[in-house]
């Protein structure tokens, strides 16, 4: 049995401007010990597909629609609400994008590591308090005794990063779902937060899901990929596969689009357009407009997601062309 | 169990802030420390927490000292001394020479208006606080509660308060004064508090809502929410500590206002009672006989000013303190 398999679910928000479908019938599949890594542009429902994962979409103007996810063959869609609290944090925790608002600024760092551990693990303040510390020196914090007691206020970004992760991996969770743990840290910061999530995840044996829009990121983190774009899954193989032979033009544009520090310089390669808004889609595929291959029948009928092999699926009407291209121009 | 041993080189861990020296830095300076020393800046609300204090404390203990040094309580009368006059003037005995025993002189039935001002001070500090602390609880939990569910409850919630805030308070004050009026002076002034109380709450509550409202959507209580802590927790343990600064701020505003209140409603006849005091009921003696015993008025009503000025400063200092985008200079 999968640690995490997602079935055809489907997130909407009701908003003045009309029904959002963010995230729009997709479903996956997470093996226990592997990283999955979600990319995709602003708005193409990645997090909100997480947050779903633990219910913790805001309700309203949010809503599942439907779909199941079975988290170790249990739905946790139709659990009650107390049972998911249990869950969260407990077995799956939470990383989120920007460290600078993601601590509480009128506790103290320890204060907000002990929560977890006192509320999920029955610990006394003393266990908690000892736990919090051997976590913080887990992650690298410095001093780890004297600075528990600091406010957020008094780390860096990368030190609170640091302490999100300690908080996140505290109770030992199953699935570690990190929601672009990155992209408010610089350059080698990020890279010192991910070897540590790497290595974390190594030793504990958590699966993860990376949320980001960073290619390079994913490339080196994960298994999986799953690329999304407006609430849909236009994408979905191993990691190698898909940046050796993408299936989906989708995909194409957005390796296209990674700079290369090789190359001279000059014009940097960009999609054309805007992703869609999802409150109006019109029929056929909603890359479509921006799509250099885009035929008649892409602006039609809503593209098949196809079979490309067992593990490489893609929503496109020319998903077997473009996939025979890559593979041959990897050839050549 | 995650072992300590799964540590990340030392030497990667400390790069990317070897700016701060780890030995001195590592004593938690809490954002209450550094508005605490920008209000020590601020030199009108030092004089405003100088005064409040020494006002307090003098309450508290004067009248028990001038038992002690004096022998009378506040609301001594003499019954020797059948003079037709009994005010007499600050600093006066009873033949017109000079006295340290009466320093603010003496009310109409020969009570010491000094110790009468002090105890004034008593049951006016008292009102203050005690509704104030009323509204406090009440009110951020009221308003933490509406602001963090949101949606239909919220809307019914404030609508109730917009109900509450609409009738004109005095008035139900008055009313409910009236109403219930009870024969002694300590059951007055238990109404007196419960009617003060129930009516200060409001504005609290919608300043908390607010505060809440816009708070509830940062990072951080998304991220409590997604380590299972419960809403409960999260309103009161989260939540509430974040607003504490305005809470504090406006608390501090409020002192003055449900004092004033309650000078008003004494002074009207409908709060405390002789032979209890506050300093509206003082004011409202001395404002009966202002054209002769002018001591009467000047004395309650000076010292009322004064301490309500000392609490609007420090509210204002408190406010710059602890908001320090807020500050004007």
């Amino acid at each position: 049995m999968s640690l995490l398999e997602v079935k055809n679910l489907r997130t909407y928000f009701n908003t003045d401007d009309g029904l959002v479908k963010a995230v729009d019938g997709i479903s996956f599949q997470l093996e226990r010990g592997e990283t999955l890594g979600i990319v995709g542009e602003s708005g193409s429902g990645k997090s909100v597909t997480n947050l779903s994962i633990i219910r913790l979409i805001p309700e309203p103007p949010g809503r599942i629609a439907g779909g199941e996810v079975l988290f170790n063959g249990e739905d946790i869609l139709s659990l009650p609400a107390e049972a998911v609290r249990k869950i969260r944090g407990r077995r799956i925790a939470m990383i989120f994008q920007d460290p600078m608002t993601s601590l509480n600024p009128f506790m103290k760092i320890s204060k907000q590591l002990m929560e977890m551990t006192e509320l999920h693990l029955g610990h006394t303040k003393a266990q908690a308090y000892e736990h919090a510390i051997r976590m913080l020196e887990t992650v690298g914090i410095p001093d780890a005794r004297a600075r528990a007691n600091s406010y957020p206020h008094e780390f860096s970004g990368g030190m609170r990063q640091r302490v999100m992760i300690a908080m996140a991996l505290s109770c030992e969770p199953e699935l570690l779902i990190a929601d672009e743990p990155t992209t408010a840290l610089d350059v080698t910061i990020q890279a010192q937060i991910l070897e540590l999530i790497k290595t974390l995840k190594q030793k504990t044996g958590t699966s993860v899901i990376l949320i980001t829009h960073d290619l390079g990121v994913v490339a080196g983190m994960t298994d999986h990929v799953i690329v999304m774009y407006a609430g849909k899954i236009f994408e979905q193989a191993r990691t190698k596969e898909l940046f050796a032979s993408p299936g989906n033009p989708y995909t194409k544009g957005l390796l296209r689009s990674v700079p290369d520090p090789t190359a001279e310089q000059g014009k940097l390669y960009q999609i054309p357009g805007l992703p869609p808004d999802v409150a109006h889609l019109k029929p056929g595929c909603p890359f479509a407009d921006r799509c250099e291959r885009a035929e008649e029948i892409c602006r039609r009928e809503f593209p098949p997601f196809v079979e490309l092999t067992p593990d490489h699926h893609s929503l496109c009407h020319f998903a077997n062309e473009v996939y025979v291209e890559s593979v041959n121009a990897k050839r050549a | 169990m995650i072992e300590p041993e799964i540590k990340i080189g030392p030497e990667e861990a400390v790069a990317e802030d070897t700016h701060v020296d780890a030995g001195e830095f590592v004593r938690g300076t809490s954002l209450w420390r550094d508005a605490w020393r920008r209000l020590l800046k601020n030199k009108l609300a030092v004089f405003g927490l100088l005064v409040v204090v020494l006002v307090t404390i003098a309450s508290i203990i004067g009248p028990l000292l001038i038992k002690k040094i004096f022998g009378f309580t506040p609301d001594y009368i003499p019954t020797e001394n059948q003079q037709l006059v009994r005010s007499f003037p600050p600093f006066t005995g009873p033949n017109g020479e000079f006295s340290w025993t009466h320093p603010m002189g003496t009310d109409n039935a020969g009570r010491d208006q000094f110790a009468r001002v002090l105890q004034g001070g008593q049951i006016s500090l008292f009102v203050g606080i005690i509704a104030t602390l009323v509204s406090l609880v009440i009110g951020v939990s009221y308003g933490a509660v509406a602001g963090y569910l949101g949606g239909r409850i919220d809307n019914l919630m404030m609508r109730i308060v917009d109900v509450l805030y609409s009738l004109p308070y005095i008035i139900v004050v008055i009313v409910l004064l009236a109403m219930f009026r009870s024969q002694t002076p300590r059951g007055q002034l238990t109404l007196l508090f419960i009617a003060l109380g129930s009516v200060s709450w409001l504005t609290m509550a919608r300043i908390v809502r607010g505060q809440v409202l816009s708070l509830k959507n940062q990072e951080f209580v998304m991220a409590a929410r997604a380590t299972g802590v419960s809403t409960t927790r999260i309103i009161f343990r989260h939540l509430v500590p974040n607003t504490l600064g305005p809470v504090i701020v406006y608390a501090t505003l409020t002192i003055p206002q449900i004092m004033l209140t309650e000078a008003f409603l004494s002074f009207l006849g409908l709060g405390v009672q002789a032979p209890l005091a506050s300093w509206g009921s003082l004011a409202a003696d001395g404002v009966q006989n202002i054209a002769i015993f002018p001591w009467q008025l000047i004395f309650p009503g000076v010292t009322m000013a004064l301490t309500l000025f000392s609490l609007n400063f420090l509210g204002d200092g408190l406010r710059d303190a602890l908001d320090p985008q807020m500050r004007t200079t």
